[in-house]
């Protein structure tokens, strides 16, 4: 039986220290989440009014960040942000810039979304019932939305750890760095060590982000 | 901005998206037949391969791309599999897509209700018939909006094909602001052309999904 | 038919019932909802499984999921209460899909037929229009043209009129008149009281999965045998109205 590396990962501290990558991943989308959210959320009801300057401007930040791959902003705003500001951002920074711009826009377009998704006769139904505006966003629009968007949003935050893994790209220390670097520093005594150590990350993030897409499933079962 | 330097690398970009377009593609078209078969396979409720293929869905759509790729590209060698770069991105494209074709696809199929089919089958369709006359056709035409937006989204995905070392858009500009720290040009021929690829596209998939809302499918 | 059951889990929709329906006979079934009555028009097209008894469409067998399925179904035309048109198609690409896929029958001897009956119920002129763009009572005539141009043996109307606007029920109803009076068999499924006396040879009166009454329509609206169904149609008088 080769060695594919699978013991690699016990050897030292080899382990907690994938584990430790896992979690600087973690971190950043935490970071990020907590930041966009509530952002999105503010941004997605402003794209229901009707000002035009407001929907414009919102329209093409909106685009641009979707269209985007985030690859290409991650490298914007490392590299581009150097070169015209003269900043000297760590790929920390950039990192957590470019998911909060880009969470915020994902976030914002379900918010809106949910927002005009409601049919006019729930409006006018609780118009007929003598409901106030701030009484009608209290208990029949806001409820429902909350209801629809949790499930969505769930989803969103595993899209952000998944797309983390792309922050390697501009150098920060994260699980995949670190396995390149365990990789490297046992190529003599396991020279295949690719094998099991890549596939200790892909479980790694299997499990990251499993558990919360099953929690997305079952919300959008239980309410939907 | 350098523009006779933009001037002199757009064939290198031109070859960079070409690549991207070649092998995203491929992958692409993988993954609409794994998707159709995995989609199928649930629908029907097929013993078995139904749980198999669950499985890979769940796979597939709780792992980054990037790192599906670095455990074909460096991981596989080392039990005797060979690979390509090449042919582990249009893998990984296929392997990722797959999931969201099925999903998408599935939805599409059970959005036709079953009293259709039940018409198809009172007018002496066989279940085949019904299927492919009456069922499929629709369901396509209702998945084309969440298809185009797979599309877009496989293609964006394409940008870690870099990492193992194909020579595509990320990897062209890197090397160029590696070189030559023309950062400002290189980023911007990056937008460029990634703008390029994707735009049409999301202007083709908003036109598709505004006809079929004004084709008011049922009712 | 012959003895049907017919089982849900442990409720049972349709209790022993046997029924012969001659050639040329127009049965109106009425009854309570939830009585089976469009549970027995679906088990005629073996749409459901039964759990007993047989059913025979003259002296073939038709059985859930036996081969013979398809050939014996285009002897039975089934028209649905949501129309179920197929949306993708125009009115001709509905009417001619199965005689042209399935029956392989000429595209223009189809396509003729179609136009003229189309005519007759008064859609002259729709035949490329979607179903989107048709009326209840339209895509119900179009439903019903649809069955025919199948040329099949016996009809079945599964409360066709139920989903359509008031006014638009008249029109659907004329061309099953229509369509009695040329001695066509038929099994209907309805509301419609009027209509059944009217158009009916017998009326089948359905509760409880049990096949109450059997009588011409005379009989059974005028001196009603059993207590339910003399309820039942006082459900229909509007004479005594309670005070809230």
């Amino acid at each position: 039986m080769p060695d594919l590396g699978i013991s690699v990962l016990f050897k030292g501290k080899n382990l907690p220290r994938l584990l430790g990558g896992l979690w600087a991943a973690l971190r950043i989308s935490l970071i990020s989440v907590v930041i966009s959210f509530p952002l999105g959320i503010l941004l997605g009801a402003l794209m229901t009014l009707k000002n035009p300057f407001v929907k414009a401007a919102m329209r093409i930040y909106l685009e641009f960040i979707r269209i985007m791959p985030q690859m290409v902003l991650l490298f914007l705003f490392y590299f581009g942000t150097t070169r015209a500001f003269g900043w000297d951002l760590t790929g920390e920074t950039a990192s957590v810039i470019v998911f909060v711009l880009w969470g915020t826009a994902e976030m914002s377009d379900l918010v809106r979304g949910c927002l005009i998704s409601f049919p006019a006769h729930q409006y006018e139904t609780s118009e007929a019932l003598g409901l106030g505006k701030a009484q009608l966003y209290r208990y029949i629009i806001i409820p429902q939305a909350v209801r629809r968007l949790i499930p969505l949003s769930v989803n969103l935050v595993t899209r952000m750890i998944k797309t983390t893994s792309l922050i390697l790209m501009i150098g920060v220390v994260e699980i995949l760095k670190v396995a390149q670097q365990i990789i490297e520093a046992n190529r003599t005594a396991s020279p295949n060590a690719a094998f099991g150590v890549y596939l200790a990350v892909f479980f790694l993030y299997f499990i990251a982000c499993w558990p919360i897409s099953m929690l997305a499933q079952y919300l959008e079962r239980k309410w939907g | 901005m350098d523009w006779n330097f933009i001037y002199r690398n757009l064939p290198l970009f031109g070859k960079a998206a070409l690549l991207t377009v070649k092998i995203g593609m491929a992958g692409i078209i993988l993954a609409i037949l794994l998707g159709l078969i995995c989609a199928v396979i649930r629908h029907l409720r097929i013993p078995v391969l139904r749980e198999i293929t669950s499985f890979y869905i769940e796979v597939s759509r709780n792992t980054p791309l990037l790192v599906q790729l670095f455990f074909l590209y460096y991981g596989l060698p080392k039990i005797g599999v060979p690979t390509d770069a090449g042919i582990c991105g249009m893998a990984g494209i296929a392997f990722l897509g797959g999931s969201y074709m099925s999903e998408t696809f599935r939805s599409g199929l059970e959005s036709i209700e079953s009293v259709q089919t039940e018409s198809a089958l009172s007018l002496g369709m066989n279940r085949f018939e019904a299927m492919c006359y009456v069922v499929l056709p629709q369901a396509v035409s209702v998945s084309v909006p969440a298809f185009m937006a797979n599309i877009i989204f496989l293609l964006k995905e394409t940008s870690v094909f870099s990492a193992i070392s194909l020579m595509d858009l990320m990897f062209t500009a890197k090397d160029l602001i590696g070189l030559y720290y023309k950062t400002t040009e290189s980023l911007f021929m990056l937008v460029v052309f990634y703008l390029l690829i994707l735009l049409p596209i999301s202007l083709l998939g908003s036109l598709l999904e505004r006809r079929m809302r004004y084709a008011g499918f049922g009712d | 038919m012959d003895h049907v059951t017919k089982r849900f889990g442990n409720h049972t929709v349709l209790d022993d019932i046997s029924l012969t329906v001659h050639r040329g006979e127009v049965i109106v079934v009425i009854g309570p909802s939830g009585c089976g009555k469009s549970t027995l028009l679906r088990c005629i097209n073996a749409l459901e499984k039964i759990q007993g008894g047989e059913i025979k469409l003259g002296n073939e067998k038709i059985e859930y999921g036996s081969k013979r399925l398809p050939s014996l179904r285009q002897k039975i035309g089934m028209v649905f209460q949501n129309y179920e048109l197929f949306p993708h198609l125009t009115v001709l690409g509905n009417i001619q899909l199965a005689p042209v896929k399935v029956q392989k029958r000429n595209l223009a001897e189809v396509q003729a037929e179609a136009i003229g009956w189309l005519d007759r119920v008064g859609l002259e002129g729709r035949e490329n229009s979607y179903p989107r763009e048709l009326s209840g009572g339209q895509k119900q005539r179009v439903a019903i043209v649809r069955a025919l141009c199948m040329h099949p043996e016996i009809l079945l109307f599964d409360e066709v009129t139920a989903a359509l606007d008031p006014e638009m029920v008249r029109e659907v109803l004329d061309v099953m008149l229509a369509l009695a009076a040329q001695g066509r068999t038929m099994l209907i499924v309805t509301h419609e009281m009027r209509f059944a006396r009217a158009a009916a040879d017998r009326i089948l009166f359905l509760d409880g999965g049990k096949i109450m009454e059997d009588s011409d329509p005379e009989t059974f609206f005028t001196h009603p045998q059993t207590e339910r169904a003399r309820r039942f149609l006082s459900t229909f008088q509007f004479d005594n109205i309670k005070k809230l």
